[in-house]
């Protein structure tokens, strides 16, 4: 027998709450855009260009030294940092002025200085023109996905589920970034998948919400929006807290125990899955009741869809 | 009973043990394999550079540099063109994409029009009437010139490469003017920068004795080249017209001479031959200089006429250098000089420890959500269970049939997909228990189940397609490892966490005959 996580009955009134709930995530969502718009970001050299290199020397590193021979070599800032152990050192130089030949000329010389007194584990150079590339392909992939989510919802569904989704995903992708702003993570590729997946995820909870939504109003056709829309979170609420469960366990193993890399980049995807199950329960339902639903719209499409 | 007909009963068995026999491969190393009947199959996952290092390089074709070039030639042909003609201009100059002149009489400007057409059909002519004319190439063939110069600065990179002896190079077009060069196992792509970084124009021109030559001196027909080796200012006046040049020759050898320098022997084709061999036959006692990319790297005196169409080049190599000058020389020059966007190495450490602690971090990440399902759902949990095994087996058999390439974050990507893919089996295992509340007998509920549960189960999978097509769309590399793993695991888990655990369910309650279920 398995165990009954949530219990059947649960029947919490989210609707009631939503006027406290919309002003906690309001909140959030304004100290994630101060943070964005005082603070920026810490763009990694994906989108700032420049190089990195990770280097393991043979002995624990001596960072002074290593900082000492290094600054002075190659224009702007070197920035030095321990990673993973003492012999390993991640090494970061802004980009530097000029163009790609610069670029290369740098790294030339940095490699020429530490010689072979070190293993080069990774090396990377981006020039400004992938940079430039990178950052727009980012930004084009997230307005692309919330495009194409809220064409997707529309057509199953209304424009006015369309459009609440649209917000409670715009609003899941501002919480990831916050992430990135407040703690000052490395803002590379990585936090375009972890939007993009955090979008994604997001709006499966929201389309079962939907779907619950859609398919008690035909069976109720004269229960109030009010008990209609909380009926229905209720009762898809054990699986979408189950199903979040499992993929945070998944997550969780990745962060843990995946090493510095992939739990730099499964972090933000925790938060946002995380952010997403709650906005999906709390806010993208609630929404609807402000989203003048007409139901015998949608009754008239949902009969067509069937069909 | 649970009615699922015959053929999909079939197929369901089919793909699984399909899915067996795909993934074995990588359970064998390459040379087992190689033992194997022909009838086996042989591909193992492909890794990506990050995994098992490598160095990766996104290289530009420099057009600006090449149009450049052709204005500057341009320029040449109006000239003479025009003086053949007699007809006087001034401000003759080439810019960066276009040429430009002024007519002394404005009256000469169609007979002049018509003759610089002839010149080169490829070109529009802009005119004043005070004469002022603007030379340009027209849009497409600037198009049509870009395109070719790609696809033979493509042809000459990988045949670079190809000398290097690298393993299973990846060679790629990207865009307009770029091109990915993916060196698996390489340590250190110095090398293959710096040779991927010459043009490699290689000309053989006589040397003009009777001018001195001074850096920055403008001398009709004559350029001021500087020689190649570091640390020596010695320059030469080497005259314009070009006796041969790379592209005549079939063959070159780093080697060594008499005195046991290292040097670069090398053959010409019947007509580059021929061309050498008058020029020499004609000129003994004169002194030719071997120009590549516009540096001297040796100046002979002619000694006696060389007719074999055979030479060697002596000059200050070290034996790297002369071995690198022989394989620019075989591999012939590009059209247009390589700028270097993007280099990412990945040392053999790195990547061998990235895929020690992926492995660990996905099983682990995996046993998790394997126990939670067993703790939410017992023994419905436990059907979820081998449906995730399959999901995995039938996840590593596509990577190894289509050859697609696995990445750090790809690996990533198995885990949270494995986290999704469970979904499915809750919604279906959270119906059933709905419909058995709602007073359902055990089979109809299951049915109702699997039936109602199935367009959510479509939706979400749907998005989330979506979602990872975009991103695999406007991804780079290693994140498109990402969305390939997550799309190949989401459609895998269509099949396996509905179909397979349907049939399994099936089976179960045929051979129990239970008259309630432990859900």
């Amino acid at each position: 027998m398995g165990l009954q996580l949530i219990p059947y009955d649960t029947n919490y009134n989210f609707v009631a709450k939503k006027n406290i709930i919309f002003g906690i995530l309001i909140a959030i969502a304004l100290l994630c855009l101060g943070s964005i718009f005082f603070q920026g970001f810490n763009y990694g050299i994906d989108f700032k260009g420049g190089l990195l290199l990770e280097v393991r020397t043979k002995e624990a590193a001596d960072v002074a030294k290593l900082r000492s021979d290094l600054s002075g070599l190659v224009h702007g800032e070197v920035t030095l940092q321990e990673f993973g152990g003492p012999n390993d050192i991640l090494i970061r130089v802004e980009r530097q002025p000029g163009g790609d030949k610069e670029q290369l000329a740098a790294l030339a010389k940095i490699k020429e200085k530490l010689g072979t007194s070190v293993d080069y584990r990774r090396v990377d150079s981006v020039g400004p023109k992938v940079s430039e590339d990178l950052i727009r392909n980012g930004i084009y992939a997230v307005i692309w996905a919330l495009v194409a989510m809220l064409i997707y919802i529309w057509f199953r569904f209304e424009w006015q589920f369309g459009v609440c989704s649209l917000i409670t995903l715009a609003h899941d992708a501002l919480i990831v970034l916050g992430l990135f702003s407040i703690f000052q993570l490395e803002f590379n590729e990585n936090a375009i998948i972890a939007i993009l997946i955090t979008i994604t995820y997001s709006i499966n909870d929201t389309v079962v919400i939907y779907d619950r939504i859609r398919e008690n109003l035909r069976k109720f056709k004269k229960m109030p929006l009010r008990d209609l829309i909380n009926r229905s979170i209720n009762e898809t609420l054990s699986r979408t807290i189950l199903t979040s469960t499992t993929t945070l366990l998944a997550l969780l193993g990745l962060y843990f125990f995946g090493g510095p890399v992939i739990a730099a980049f499964s972090l933000p995807i925790l938060v946002g899955i995380g952010a997403g199950t709650i906005s999906s329960i709390t806010v993208s339902a609630p929404l609807l009741l402000h989203a003048h639903l007409r139901r015998d719209q949608i009754l008239e499409t949902s009969e067509n869809n069937e069909a | 009973m649970i009615h699922i007909p015959l053929w999909k009963t079939v197929l369901t068995v089919a793909v699984c043990l399909l899915g067996i026999v795909f993934i074995s491969p990588n359970f064998f190393t390459k040379e087992q394999l190689a033992h194997f009947p022909d009838w086996f199959p042989k591909h193992q996952v492909v890794l990506g550079l990050d995994l098992q290092g490598g160095a990766h390089l996104l290289l530009e074709v420099d057009f600006n540099a090449v149009v450049h070039e052709q204005m500057n030639s341009l320029a040449d042909a109006v000239r003479t063109s025009l003086r053949k003609e007699r007809i006087g201009y001034v401000g003759l100059t080439a810019k960066k994409d276009f040429v430009t002149l002024t007519l002394r009489n404005p009256a000469d400007l169609e007979k002049a029009k018509t003759l610089l057409k002839q010149a080169d059909s490829d070109i529009e002519i802009i005119s004043t009437p005070e004469g002022q004319l603007t030379l340009k190439l027209s849009d497409t063939a600037i198009s049509e010139r870009k395109r070719s110069a790609l696809a033979q600065s493509i042809e000459i990179v990988r045949r670079r490469v190809d000398e290097m002896g690298t393993s299973e190079p990846y060679i790629q077009r990207q865009g307009e003017d770029r091109i990915l060069v993916q060196l698996p196992g390489l340590k250190d792509p110095t090398r293959i920068k710096n040779l991927l970084g010459k043009t490699a124009k290689l000309q053989f021109r006589f040397v003009d004795t009777s001018i001195e030559a001074e850096p920055g001196k403008a001398i009709p027909g004559v350029d001021i080249l500087p020689e190649e080796e570091k640390g020596r200012n010695i320059y030469y006046a080497v005259k314009k017209q070009i006796i041969v040049t790379g592209e005549n020759l079939v063959n070159a050898q780093p080697g060594f001479d008499q005195y046991n320098r290292p040097d670069v022997t090398f053959k010409f084709d019947s007509l580059g031959a021929k061309k050498f061999g008058d020029a020499t036959r004609n000129n003994v006692g004169k002194i030719f200089a071997i120009v590549l990319d516009d540096k001297v790297i040796s100046a002979p005196r002619i000694e006696t006429p060389i007719l074999g169409g055979e030479g060697s080049i002596t000059g200050s190599f070290t034996v790297q250098e002369a071995q690198d000058l022989a394989l620019l020389m075989r591999a012939g020059a590009l059209p247009a000089p390589l700028n270097v966007l993007e280099e990412r190495t990945v040392g053999p450490g790195l990547g061998a420890d990235s895929i020690v602690s992926g492995e660990r971090a996905t099983i682990i990440g995996i046993l998790l959500v394997v126990a939670f399902m067993f703790i939410a759902y017992s023994f419905f949990g436990a059907i979820a269970n081998i449906a995730v095994l399959f999901n995995l087996i039938l996840l590593f058999a596509a990577l190894s049939v289509s050859q697609a390439t696995l990445t750090l974050p790809g690996i990533a990507g198995i885990a949270l997909t494995i986290g999704m893919a469970v979904d499915a089996n809750v919604l279906i295992n959270e119906r059933i228990k709905e419909e058995l509340r709602h007073g359902r007998k055990m089979l109809s509920a299951i049915d109702a189940g699997y039936n109602r549960a199935m367009t959510t189960i479509v939706d979400s999978n749907l998005t989330t397609l979506i979602g990872v097509g975009i991103l695999y769309y406007f991804g780079s590399g290693p994140t498109r490892g990402f969305a390939v793993t997550t799309s190949l695991g989401i459609i895998i888990s269509m099949f396996t966490a509905i179909s397979l655990t349907k049939q399994i369910v099936a089976w179960w309650i045929q051979w129990k005959r239970p008259t309630r279920l432990p859900i």
